[in-house]
């Protein structure tokens, strides 16, 4: 990483003015790169999920298939949730780089508001599925949806703690530097699931009711 | 390392920093993001349940569709760019994508490739009886 002039202090301490190594980078910049790297090993993870859902979506072993059992009207509600809660937590970053406690505790509490109303929604989908019969054991096919949808949902929820977890922080702590790289890493780790959703929405839902 | 950051230094930039220092525009990248993600997520909705296009094409359409959405989550909330300061986080990403591409293709080429050449299963049942 190519600092130039960000620790002048430990340039003179090394003996390292006007030499180009320009020194370590600051530790916000380490700190979101290396959550970057797990968002992106995430990402395969998921990956794998995707693969197994894509060769399995035709195994239904005789059971109901995708058309049956979507309701894309639900899904089409999901999303909407997701978009919007991924757009107040980005008001919820700018409001803690003005440090303005005010709207980010606001930002975040409908960004929570939205994760939940999603949760709420694809736990009553799942209960629904699984009460007609088309549970993880059905088929392949509906193993598959359940891990690929669940870990997705599971994420969400670990994501819903998460942002607790940093209201609470800011509440009663405020915007000190450690505080702010979490909320940076918490921003990153919910959009990268709404990147996901994208991916789940498409896939899963839009192309298996399809076929 | 220091614990400061100072958005203004001309350094690299954290995958989910901006460089703007000013709320308008980075109000305003938010707001385009959220109108094109709507606009991409209504028009796939719509694409799936119409009989308007011709058949075959709708699953390519929602995955382009799919595609161009995770491209503008990156670059309007993530703000992954094109900028010198955005190098290594571009790198990661392209890395990511890679396996990403790898996993998901090869499954599906081996997996289509087994299907084309084995025999049915019921028939390989019967064999094995």
């Amino acid at each position: 990483m190519s600092v130039a002039t960000a620790t002048p202090d430990l340039h003179q301490v090394h003996g390292l003015e006007g030499t180009d190594n320009p020194g370590p980078a600051p530790k916000r910049i380490v700190t979101g790169y290396g959550f970057w790297i797990f968002i992106l090993s995430d990402m395969v993870m998921f990956s794998c999920f995707f693969a197994a859902f894509a060769v399995l979506s035709g195994e239904t072993a005789g059971g109901p298939h995708g058309a049956e059992l979507f309701n894309l009207k639900n899904v089409a509600i999901e999303t909407g949730c997701l978009l919007l809660s991924s757009f107040t937590c980005g008001m919820a970053s700018i409001a803690a780089d003005l440090r303005n406690r005010f709207w980010f505790q606001v930002a975040m509490a409908v960004t929570c508001a939205l994760g939940l109303a999603f949760l709420w929604i694809e736990f009553h989908e799942f209960a629904d599925l699984v009460a007609r019969g088309a549970g993880p054991s059905r088929s392949a096919f509906l193993s598959a949806f359940f891990t690929l949808v669940g870990c997705h949902g599971l994420h969400v929820s670990a994501g819903v703690l998460w942002l607790l977890t940093m209201m609470a922080q800011v509440f009663a702590k405020g915007f000190r530097a450690d505080i702010q790289r979490r909320i940076l890493c918490f921003a990153l780790f919910w959009h990268a699931l709404d990147i996901i959703w994208v991916a789940v929405f498409s896939v899963v839902y839009l192309l298996g009711s399809g076929a | 390392m220091t614990d400061v950051h100072h958005p203004h230094d001309p350094v690299d930039l954290a995958p989910g920093d901006e460089d703007e220092g000013r709320i308008g525009p980075r109000l305003i990248g938010y707001v385009i993001g959220l109108g094109l993600a709507l606009l991409l997520t209504a028009t796939s909705f719509f694409v799936a349940g119409t009989d308007l296009v011709w058949q075959p094409s709708i699953p390519v359409a929602i995955i382009v569709l799919a595609i161009a959405q995770m491209g503008v989550h990156l670059v309007f909330f993530l703000h992954i760019t094109t900028g010198a300061d955005n190098t290594n986080n571009v790198l990661a990403l392209a890395f990511g994508i890679l396996i990403v591409v790898l996993v998901i293709g090869g499954s599906l080429w081996i997996m289509a490739n087994l299907n084309h050449n084995m025999m049915p299963m019921d028939q390989l049942m019967k064999m094995q009886r």
